[in-house]
């Protein structure tokens, strides 16, 4: 694998797919070529006093077309002059950064939370197996159709507006969903069920973790996750979540 | 053209290092920069046994800056001296061991180590502002500082830089008093430290409540220390704090620093480094300046 070098990129659409959720293509073949489902990119503000570089997750790959798709949330300065940018203008990104997932299982569940629900989408593409899709929103929802065609979509909101009201473990055992397989990004109060869960069920799972960041590629150690034993690299109980992750399986970690 | 400096006895083939605790060992950021093109890599702190480090969230951005308080994780001395030395020597630059300890016997116990091992120069760090006891609580006192690097000199193989807080109200007596204790060497500026609330949240954006500040923002505070310190002391001074391009480099060299070290730049730019090797040397062509020692401390 070539390395991620910091790259200028195009935007060829930017559009609102929801309230503060955006959807960007940008192409980008270099990356695009290398990119795995559950990897994300670097975005670089224009605007200089925002140092750091925005970890946002890849949506799509499409290979043929040289193109990344993100789906990304306004949270802050940094992604509110994202959104503000047109088509046709550039980008600085860096990626792809971190391992993404590992495609394996005969039936998945797989599960996004918020603004986890992006990356399960080209997982889903990429994976062959059976698969049950379990979408959890706080209210609004976005990309839900978008899945229909690569499984069963199952949704739960908090306001009970669309489908299960509550979390997404209650729209799984309220659908008695079963699986060999989890794949699983969200705030990490959700990883956190869904780590009881697959423990209790003895499925195993892998969960990619969000922290704030800002080298994005394992140097600045400030991205940190806790785990049951000593990581080789830090000879503590951390790993890195920009290099060694953001994708851990359920038990490597502590949430 | 002359690019070389000499601290301590120690020739660097350019005035370019790193600053501790922004490059790791060097490892990541050499898929990026040929290592060999850099006057030195100064590693993250080092301490006696492995640091697990602060809580999380670690990182805060803020206005032209970052705050970090990673609480110098790192792997322990062991590691470092069986794995991150032997990846270093691969290339042709010297190398700089930043050294941290929460007592003066785990300073002395890691320069003791350091001692036999492969390493150009020790940067003893004194003023963390992350970590509870040690770090910073020995870079506010003068006598402190003196009396630490008076004990670490006594042990150590290599020079020694004394790494400076900007913490302080008189730079230049912190710097007289590690120049008294017998440094090789300064660096500064470490972090200067900071804070920053979540108003929607009502909360710390850190775990560890403050940090340390870093980038863009800091550089005039580091600059005007620097030169505040090159007039306290005859000792070579390595200057940082901000800098992300060789114009930010030459601020601090005709400030006095005869070394410059990018830190928070390579976070952004992981290039940074040779860009701010390559436009020393397209500043001294464009001026005619063939040495540049010429440029060591030029403004008065």
């Amino acid at each position: 694998m070539s390395v991620a070098m910091k790259r200028k990129t195009v935007i060829t659409e930017n559009v609102e797919i929801a309230k503060d959720i955006y959807s960007m293509w940008l192409n980008a073949p270099d990356i695009s070529r290398e990119a795995r489902p559950g990897q994300f990119v670097s975005l670089y503000c224009r605007d200089r006093s925002k140092l750091l570089p925005r970890p946002i997750s890849i949506c799509e790959i499409n290979k043929e077309q040289g193109k990344i798709r993100l789906v990304y949330r306004i949270a802050g300065e940094g992604t509110r002059e994202f959104a503000g940018m047109d088509a046709a203008e550039d980008m600085e990104a860096m990626g792809p950064l971190g391992n993404g997932f590992t495609l394996e299982g005969k039936k998945a569940l797989l599960i996004g939370g918020g603004i986890g629900i992006p990356p399960m989408l080209e997982l889903a593409k990429q994976l062959s197996c059976e698969k049950q899709i379990v979408l959890g929103y706080r209210d609004i929802t976005f990309l839900e159709k978008e899945f229909e065609a690569y499984g069963k979509v199952y949704i739960s909101t908090e306001d009970g507006s669309r489908g299960t009201k509550g979390n997404v473990i209650d729209a799984i055992r309220e659908e008695s969903l079963d699986a060999d397989i989890i794949f699983a990004c969200g705030p990490t109060p959700m990883l956190r069920g869904v780590k009881a869960y697959a423990t209790e069920h003895k499925i195993k799972a892998q969960l990619s973790l969000e922290e704030r960041m800002a080298c994005g590629i394992g140097a600045c150690l400030g991205c940190i996750c806790k785990t049951k034993e000593v990581d080789h690299h830090s000879n503590v109980k951390n790993k890195r979540i920009c290099k060694d992750g953001p994708v851990f399986y359920a038990e490597e970690v502590e949430l | 053209m002359n690019t070389s400096v000499t601290l301590a006895g120690i020739t660097f083939k350019n005035p370019v290092t790193t600053a501790s605790g922004t490059f790791g060992s060097g490892m990541e950021y050499g898929e990026y920069v040929d290592l060999s093109r850099l006057g030195a890599v100064t590693t993250k702190g080092v301490s006696n046994v492995p640091w697990p480090g602060n809580p999380t969230p670690r990182i805060a951005e803020t206005y032209g800056g970052m705050l970090n308080a990673i609480g110098l994780q790192n792997p322990g001395v062991d590691v470092f001296i069986n794995r991150d030395i032997p990846f270093l020597r691969k290339y042709d630059t010297k190398v700089i061991v930043n050294v941290v300890g929460k007592t003066t016997e785990e300073y002395c116990e890691v320069v003791e180590r350091l001692a036999c091992q492969d390493v150009d120069m020790l940067e003893i760090n004194i003023s963390c502002p992350n970590v509870k006891e040690g770090g910073i609580a020995f870079g506010q006192d003068p006598r402190c500082v003196f009396e630490i690097t008076s004990e670490l000199k006594k042990r150590a193989k290599q020079p020694i830089i004394m790494k400076l807080s900007p913490n302080v109200a008189d730079i230049g007596e912190m710097a007289r008093a590690a120049e008294a204790g017998g440094a090789d060497a300064l660096s500064l500026i470490n972090t200067l430290t900071g804070m920053k609330i979540d108003i929607h949240r009502r909360a710390f954006l850190l775990a560890n409540k403050t940090g340390g500040l870093s980038g863009p923002a800091v550089k005039p505070v580091a600059v005007r220390m620097v030169y505040q310190a090159a007039n306290a002391v005859k000792l070579p001074i390595i200057g940082m704090g901000g800098i992300a391009s060789a114009e930010d480099a030459l601020e601090f060299i005709m400030a006095g620093a005869s070394m410059v070290a990018v830190g928070t730049a390579n976070f952004i730019n992981p290039t940074a480094t040779l860009e701010v090797v390559e436009g020393i040397e397209a500043y001294m062509g464009q001026y005619g300046i063939e040495d540049i020692n010429d440029l060591i401390g030029c403004v008065k």
